[in-house]
């Protein structure tokens, strides 16, 4: 603990993960300020990290980068989040990192299984973006708490504590890394005109042609965006809906699908991707990633910003609690890196965001930034986390810029308290 | 003596040992899980029987396994009249043994891919923009795509006939070619027309095949939860998917309730079917 103190105030983090990403070895030689050059230098390269996480948050790519960069090793593995769930409750051992949505956190949290995260050892903390740091807008509005607000389940009051502490404290559940801005996927050129509303989901002018995904909790909310837009019901809450609500919701979805509103349901990031392209829907829940892949074959696609709002999620890095010594070091030391630029850019050309906006701009190139964060129009070709190209010179990223995307969440991912009546409802619905 | 008597025991033993350890075992843990309870993140053991409960009061179980059903009869029905057909066409009509051979590996090329991929190909196919409705469309046959193609309880069902068959006809053509021929001669010199040879002799002897062959297909599309997902667009459920959602979902515990409630609704069947067809008895022959 001792040198865990001394090294955290020896260093400026940013500068000294700045001087990391110059040399591999330079990382090694930070560790002198702390007073253990040696020890600590040649301990280090023998440390290996297991991150485990989704898809969409954990690559292999990222994890070369910072191996390369900090000089331990990290290991990946991909695991969707209700298994990486079950394997940190029962099997905690298994992962030393994990990538857990916010949502997921109030279901893990409480068994004990993470140790909190010291926020004065995450150097750049007091930049993560506003709304999940502070549960606020940066101009100092209230975002919405419909679902789980990642705010909210981010402190807690002490180590063990069961339950969350709502403010702002010094011991966090994660480190925030990404997040993004959800709403509807369209084919502009199949529909030909302006959609503005979630409602459109449920517009008899697209019966056959409409499509969500196949996920109780993120289908259904997706489903309550487009009742409330079209006022069939006022929810109290879209995202701890009573079991009055799941039943009407229901009802109303069961109604859409005899009357083949739905042409399909999907369970995977790939049947979004292909009902899109095959054109059997031109409306649907849809994520980012999946509209830049529809694009990069050549379809018109557009991930639709709606008057309503976004549905937001965003994923932090958990440690596990039998994380200690060295490898705890190691592992604060990769929390540091995840925000500090490298991976913000990668992450940015699949279309989400750091929590870091500073170090994300200055690993982006000027004609990026403008892209992604800005919204202009690109000036140079656009291309992919991996390189390919996305979009030419002129296009302009959906739903505009940075301010403009992540300003009006209007829900978040969540898990309800009436969740497993839901799953069986949502059972029914889709057998109906 | 006594070693005498032990062989028989260490004869079986492998077979047994494989039987207890992948099966015995695994549905122990199945059954013992059913009666755990969960709160969708961890398990508590207890003996509750609420989850088959919450299984058998729901209508949705029901009506899901009416439908596990009708997609098992209507599968078995095609794949019982393909599979026999074309069994029937390489015994009885080709005559050449070389190119019966020939035509009954033919037969299994499709299976040199995987399900997936022999699943997944129809989709280009029959989907609104695939090839089969733009065949129909440039030959003026119709003006929209057909919607009913694809994502629907026909193309699952498509696909499981074109999936199965093979498992209906093997067993079908295996008790065909055991027929001896001149059974049949002896019948038709008797004066019996093609029917009442067909009615009278091939059905019933090759009673095996068909049982072993309807056991094959009832089990594989009644414990099938992925073409019926991907074929139907996600829009059409049988037990087996439902429970897939609850497994995606954490409640395990209701999800074993469910799987024990499967092998009951699967074995009612088989067991029909090994009462009206003693399979040992007629293997052995």
């Amino acid at each position: 603990m001792k040198t865990n103190r001394k090294r955290v105030n020896g260093v400026s983090r940013r500068s000294f993960l700045k001087g990391a990403a110059a040399a591999g070895g330079a990382a090694l030689g930070g560790g002198a300020v702390t007073g253990f050059p040696t020890v600590w230098a040649q301990n280090l390269k023998d440390v290996t990290i297991l991150q485990v996480g989704p898809a969409y948050s954990v690559f292999q790519d990222i994890a070369n980068q910072a191996a390369k960069d900090l000089g331990f090793k990290i290991e990946i593995q991909n695991a969707w989040t209700d298994a990486l769930m079950t394997r940190v409750i029962n099997q905690p051992e298994t992962v030393d990192i994990a990538d857990l949505e916010f949502w997921a956190m109030q279901k893990v949290w409480p068994s004990g299984k993470l140790q909190n995260i010291d926020t004065k050892k995450i150097a750049s903390w007091d930049k993560i973006e506003p709304i999940f740091r502070e549960g606020k807008y940066s101009n100092g509005n209230a975002v919405s708490s419909q679902g789980t607000l990642p705010f909210e389940v981010l402190y807690v009051d002490s180590p063990d504590a069961k339950g969350f502490a709502g403010k702002r404290t010094e011991m966090a559940t994660c480190s925030p890394t990404i997040y993004n801005a959800d709403t509807l996927g369209i084919r502009p050129d199949l529909i030909g005109r302006k959609i503005e509303n979630w409602s459109e989901l449920l517009n008899p002018e697209f019966k056959g042609k409409a499509s969500i995904l196949n996920v109780p909790q993120i289908g259904i909310m997706d489903a309550a965006m487009a009742i409330e837009s079209r006022g069939d019901i006022k929810y109290g809450d879209k995202g701890n809906m009573t079991k009055e609500e799941i039943d009407k919701t229901i009802e109303i979805l069961m109604a859409a699908k005899k009357d083949g509103q739905f042409r399909a349901f999907w369970s995977t990031f790939d049947e979004s991707v292909n009902f899109m392209t095959a054109g059997e829907v031109v409306i649907q829940s849809m994520w980012s990633p999946a509209v830049t892949a529809v694009r990069t074959r050549g379809v018109a696609c557009s991930y639709q910003p709606l008057k309503e709002g976004y549905r937001g999620w965003g994923v932090g890095m958990a440690l596990a609690s039998h994380l200690d010594g060295l490898k705890r070091d190691a592992a604060y030391e990769y929390l540091n890196w995840y925000l500090s630029g490298w991976q913000g850019a990668f992450i940015a050309k699949q279309g989400y965001y750091n929590m870091v906006q500073d170090t994300t701009k200055a690993a982006l190139s000027k004609e990026e930034w403008d892209y992604w964060y800005e919204g202009k129009p690109a000036s140079v070709e656009i291309k992919d986390p991996f390189g390919n190209l996305m979009e030419k010179p002129g296009a302009v990223r959906d739903g505009g810029s940075y301010a403009e995307r992540t300003g009006n969440f209007a829900c978040w991912n969540t898990v309800m308290d009436e969740d497993k009546y839901l799953v069986q409802r949502w059972n029914e619905f889709v057998a109906s | 003596m006594p070693r005498a008597s032990l062989t028989p025991y260490l004869q079986v033993a492998p077979l047994a040992l494989i039987m207890v350890l992948f099966v015995a075992v695994p549905l122990a843990v199945l059954v013992t899980l059913s009666f755990w309870l969960s709160d969708g993140i961890s398990l508590t053991p207890a003996f509750s029987f609420d989850n088959y409960k919450l299984v058998l009061s729901s209508a949705i179980t029901w009506k899901l396994l009416f439908a596990t059903l009708k997609f098992a009869a209507i599968t078995w029905f095609f794949t019982l009249l393909i599979g026999f057909t074309c069994s029937y066409f390489l015994v009885f009509h080709v005559r050449n043994l070389k190119l019966q051979i020939a035509l009954f590996l033919l037969c299994t090329i499709p299976f040199w891919t995987s399900n997936v991929i022999r699943m997944i190909s129809w989709v280009p196919f029959l989907g609104k923009e695939g090839l089969f409705n733009q065949m129909l469309q440039s030959l003026g046959m119709i003006d929209q795509p057909l919607e009913f193609l694809l994502f629907s309880d026909f193309a699952v069902i498509l696909t499981y006939v074109h999936l199965f068959t093979l498992f209906m006809m093997v067993p079908i053509f295996n008790s065909m070619a055991k027929i001896n021929p001149s059974v049949i001669e002896a019948a038709v010199d008797a004066g019996a027309s093609h029917f009442m040879v067909l009615k009278d002799i091939i059905i019933p002897l090759t009673r095996t095949g068909i049982a072993l062959g309807s056991i094959f297909v009832v089990t594989l599309v009644m414990g099938d939860f992925f073409v019926i997902r991907v074929m139907s667009g996600g829009q059409s459920a049988n037990i087996a998917s439902a429970m897939k959602n609850n497994i995606d979902q954490l409640y395990y515990p209701d999800a074993a309730a469910m799987a024990v409630f499967l092998i009951i609704a699967v074995l009612l069947p088989i067991v029909a079917i090994l009462r009206i067809v003693d399979v040992r008895a007629e293997l052995a022959r």
